[in-house]
């Protein structure tokens, strides 16, 4: 059984070799800073372009946390040139498919094209880099929205809410204590000025990388950045302070405590990410633990605490590779009936025990072998994807080629590592728990009437 | 880091995506409940746009098409560039096939890999993930289907359909397995009572569709799941779950004899059963009704609509270009511009049209905070009374057309897309050329013709307005 399944693995790896040599990332710099990548995909004739900036939540002071999602929002309120609307109107009338998002570590703008319309995003997008109005009844109606928007996303949903509070209690200095939305006082409390600051200081081409990737040529795709975003003036960047995370002295736990249906378990043990880890090979041997415990319907926690012992409806792991800062190793689990969160607790503290005492074995780590290599073949199929990837490593300082050292670095990982990341950190002193615990929802009524 | 492209996200319909879509999370098995992962914490500015990349849609690729020695229909797409392949395997055998009991088609799609032939649930997985196949199952109100996406390299190729066809073949139906799914589907119906989206989509088709089969949510509810028993599960698998009754898709880099072969491979072994009878007509409500449910939400739910449109209405064009000017474009449409450009009521402003066997929803949806609700619905109302009285200007209409023709190329320029596509196309036997043919009904929709059909179709005098919410003064702190 090993053998074949080995052989399984080894039979992708020359596929995956194959194809790699079609997806060669080309790069070009501006002479203002600002870094351009383009990867070619010629099996549809359309292209994404997207905007990174190296500016997010974990970039914000208190008092304004959430204010880069707020500025994302805002980015589509006009500018000198366009009108309040008209950049999403002149995206729509070309065909064009557009949105942002805001994370931790980045904010980021897409469109999706057909590949010759390429130059009808880069002017809009050169335009709003340096040249945005800020006007505040704009940002009175947007505050409403992005109240809305957190409503939906955090303010009625239990267990967003609790994931919330435990962040906020997990960390004690990291600014990954802060929701991306931000805090329901800050978002309030944002004025003009918060804003045009933020802008000022983050939204330059020095800060920017531009990504694309579809059916275009690189060279050709330089020229445009040239004649777009060349002209556009750098600025001075005030360099970010670090606000490493202090050490953690012990377990912290906490309940929440919400109306709600079901209880629910998160645990977060402190990890280093790629970027923070002293050694590579241990922000690897974390993603591959990750991978043990929860990469698919046969990795441990599904098989072993859905299925065989029953005592979770649902279970998952977590691990975030890719963070600029350092991070959690998670895991979040609901309860079967009649069983609760403290009986999933230690159920999940003996994985992790057994992972600290015995080696995974072979064929195990195979299986979780076979399918990094395997997505990597899957994610080619989508140009949204790899551009995602590209840009978010650049953006995050990891650097791009950091991706196609991907699947060779997973590879590279062996038992002993995956021991010995589990015994170095997912130990007690490091762990953050927190308990949702349901407090009854209030009778439904219901109203009938005729309109 | 981990952030999975919602294409993923097996939904039915639009307006839930548009939702649940947030969450960016990504949900294994097409399982409406899997209960969701801790995520990449991404704020979109607007999530509905994303609702895009998984919108099957048409698509201009040569579609070949045939027929199994059993009577199973085969669709097939060759593409190249990637060594891999998306193969789906369709039932019409959805949740409007429960009869009485809601949440059997959802159930028993759900044990299929849990155990078959030889295998155990672990055993079942394994073999999937050793070779870096992915399998899912789920259903939605019309059909049943697994999904395979795999590798085209042989033996990785075989393996995987060696195990998708002993589990289309001779899943298990343990007891064990089934009480423990059934469990779980339990606590996910229990869950969706603390989601005021849930709650509001339920009491929608509810109002929509009464005792019609497309009425009832498709996980069920907790006290038909609770009723259900295997056996209930094993005759609904032995009849529906036939020959005759199946579809195949296979898209991807596999010849068209590969294709036959796996075709055969994966259906051949099923006895050839009978096709069910045709889901009955829709009727339409009555009339206008509103219902409010009352929850502890700082939001209220809002949904409005009535039944809408099926797939060979040959209205359907007029309906969808007229949508997509009142609420069907991601940022650029008259309602999310009346909600939330000029007023901020609202993060998601949208409508839709879901088009399925029969008539399916249109929905308009929006939530907002509790004491705008009034207001809110007011908008909502007026924007759409206006639309079906004036239809848009030329303008808006040579809009929508660039978008849509502009943007033609984007809705199956993924394999993942493209096999949804064929999907549709194979399930409710749609012209083989329809994705050719596209965009010339596209461009022929006229002002006269979009305001012409709403007037017909769309009739405020039958909406059904479903809000799920706290009242008024318990809003805002």
């Amino acid at each position: 059984m090993n053998n074949r399944l080995l052989c399984a693995a080894l039979l992708v790896l020359p596929v995956f070799a194959s194809h790699a040599a079609e997806t060669k990332v080309s790069e070009h710099v501006l002479k203002n800073g600002m870094k351009v990548l383009v990867k070619e995909d010629h099996r549809s004739p359309i292209a994404v372009s997207q905007v990174w900036y190296k500016v997010g939540s974990s970039y914000e002071p208190g008092g304004i946390t959430g204010i880069s999602h707020m500025l994302e929002h805002m980015m589509f309120k006009g500018t000198d040139k366009h009108a309040v609307g008209e950049f999403s109107r002149i995206i729509a009338e070309n065909g064009g498919e557009e949105n942002a998002f805001t994370g931790d570590d980045y904010t980021a703008y897409f469109q999706t094209m057909e590949a010759s319309r390429l130059a009808v995003s880069f002017e809009l997008e050169a335009d709003r880099m340096r040249n945005l109005h800020l006007l505040p009844d704009e940002l009175k109606k947007e505050l409403q929205v992005v109240t809305e928007e957190r409503r939906m996303r955090t303010d009625d949903n239990p267990q967003a809410k609790m994931q919330e509070h435990f962040n906020a209690m997990a960390y004690t200095n990291s600014p990954y204590r802060n929701p991306v939305i931000g805090w329901p006082s800050d978002i309030e409390n944002y004025k003009v000025e918060d804003l045009q600051a933020w802008y000022q200081r983050w939204y330059a081409p020095n800060n920017a990388t531009l990504v694309v990737v579809g059916d275009v040529q690189p060279k050709a795709v330089f020229a445009l950045a040239e004649k777009y975003f060349a002209p556009l003036k750098p600025s001075e960047l005030k360099p970010l302070k670090p606000q490493v995370e202090v050490e953690q002295l012990g377990v912290r736990k906490m309940t929440v405590k919400l109306p709600a249906k079901l209880p629910y378990l998160v645990m977060g043990y402190k990890v280093p990410s790629l970027k923070t880890a002293t050694q590579e090979s241990e922000a690897y041997a974390l993603e591959v633990l990750a991978g043990v415990l929860d990469g698919g319907s046969s990795a441990r926690l599904e098989s072993g605490l859905v299925r065989g012992k029953q005592i979770a409806v649902s279970v998952g792991a977590g691990y975030e590779l890719h963070s600029r800062l350092s991070t959690l190793f998670t895991l979040e689990a609901t309860p079967a009936e009649g069983k609760n969160v403290w009986d999933l607790e230690n159920a999940l503290k003996e994985e992790i025990a057994k992972l600290q005492l015995k080696l995974v074995d072979n064929e195990e780590l195979q299986r979780i072998k076979a399918q990094v290599l395997a997505k990597a073949v899957y994610e080619r199929d989508s140009g949204f994807y790899q551009a995602m990837q590209l840009g978010m490593l650049e953006t995050v300082g990891l650097g791009w080629k950091k991706v196609d050292e991907y699947v060779d670095k997973v590879n590279q990982v062996t038992a002993e590592q995956v021991r010995d990341v589990a015994l170095k950190y997912l130990v007690e002193d490091k762990l953050s728990v927190a308990y949702l615990e349901p407090l009854p929802i209030t009778e439904t009524k219901i109203e009938k009437g005729v309109r | 880091m981990r952030i999975h492209l919602l294409s993923f996200i097996l939904k039915k319909h639009k307006f839930r995506l548009s939702r649940q879509a947030a969450q960016l999370s990504f949900i294994p098995k097409g399982h409406k409940f899997r209960l969701s992962r801790p995520t990449a914490q991404l704020s979109f500015i607007f999530i509905a746009g994303f609702a895009a990349f998984c919108n099957p849609a048409q698509a201009a690729a040569k579609i070949e098409n045939w027929q199994t020695p059993q009577g199973s229909r085969v669709y097939y797409v060759h593409t190249e560039g990637l060594p891999m392949v998306d193969i789906q395997v369709a039932f019409d055998a959805g949740s409007a096939r429960d009869g009485s009991q809601f949440g059997l088609s959802a159930l028993t799609s759900a044990l299929l890999d849990t155990g078959a032939g030889q295998w155990n649930a672990d055993q079942i997985a394994q073999r999937f993930e050793s070779v870096g196949a992915q399998f899912g199952s789920g259903v939605t109100n019309d059909m049943a289907s697994v999904s395979l996406r795999t590798l085209t390299d042989k033996p990785l190729l075989d393996k995987a359909l060696e195990t998708v066809q002993v589990i289309l073949t001779s899943p298990s139906f343990n007891e064990a397995d089934f009480q423990r799914e059934k469990n779980r589907t339990l606590a996910g119906l229990k869950q969706q009572e603390e989601s005021p989206g849930e709650l509001a989509s339920i009491a929608f088709y509810k109002a929509l569709y009464g005792d019609h089969p497309y009425g009832h949510p498709t996980p069920g509810s907790i006290a038909t799941v609770s009723a259900l028993q295997v056996a209930d599960l094993r005759s609904f698998y032995q009849k529906y779950y036939v020959a005759t009754n199946a579809m195949v898709v296979v898209v991807g880099d596999l010849t068209k004899e590969q294709a036959e072969q796996a075709a055969e491979k994966l259906v051949g072994g099923l006895p050839a059963g009978q096709k069910p009878e045709p889901l009955p007509e829709v009727a339409m409500p009555a009339k206008a009704n509103a219902q409010h449910i009352d929850f502890p939400s700082s939001q209220t739910h809002v949904l409005v609509g009535m039944p809408g449109t099926f797939r060979k209405d040959p209205d359907y064009f007029n309906l969808y270009v007229g949508n997509h000017i009142l609420g069907g474009g991601a940022l650029v449409s008259k309602l999310f511009n009346e909600v939330r450009e000029k007023r901020g009521l609202a993060y998601s402003a949208s409508s839709s049209f879901g088009p399925m066997f029969r008539k399916g929803p249109f929905a308009i949806s929006l939530q907002t905070r509790n004491d705008q609700t009034g207001q809110a619905l007011d908008v909502l109302n007026k924007t759409l009374a206006d639309f079906i009285a004036q239809g848009p200007t030329e303008a808006e209409l040579t809009a929508a057309k660039k978008n849509i023709t502009g943007g033609f190329a984007m809705r199956f320029d993924t394999n993942k897309k493209l096999a949804n596509y064929v999907s549709m196309i194979g399930f409710y036997d749609m012209p083989l050329d329809y994705l050719d043919t596209f965009q010339s009904y596209v461009e022929k929709v006229t002002v006269a013709s979009i305001k012409d059909a709403f007037k017909r179709r769309v009739d405020p005098q039958l909406m059904q307005t479903i809000t799920v919410g706290g009242s008024a003064n318990k809003s805002e702190k």
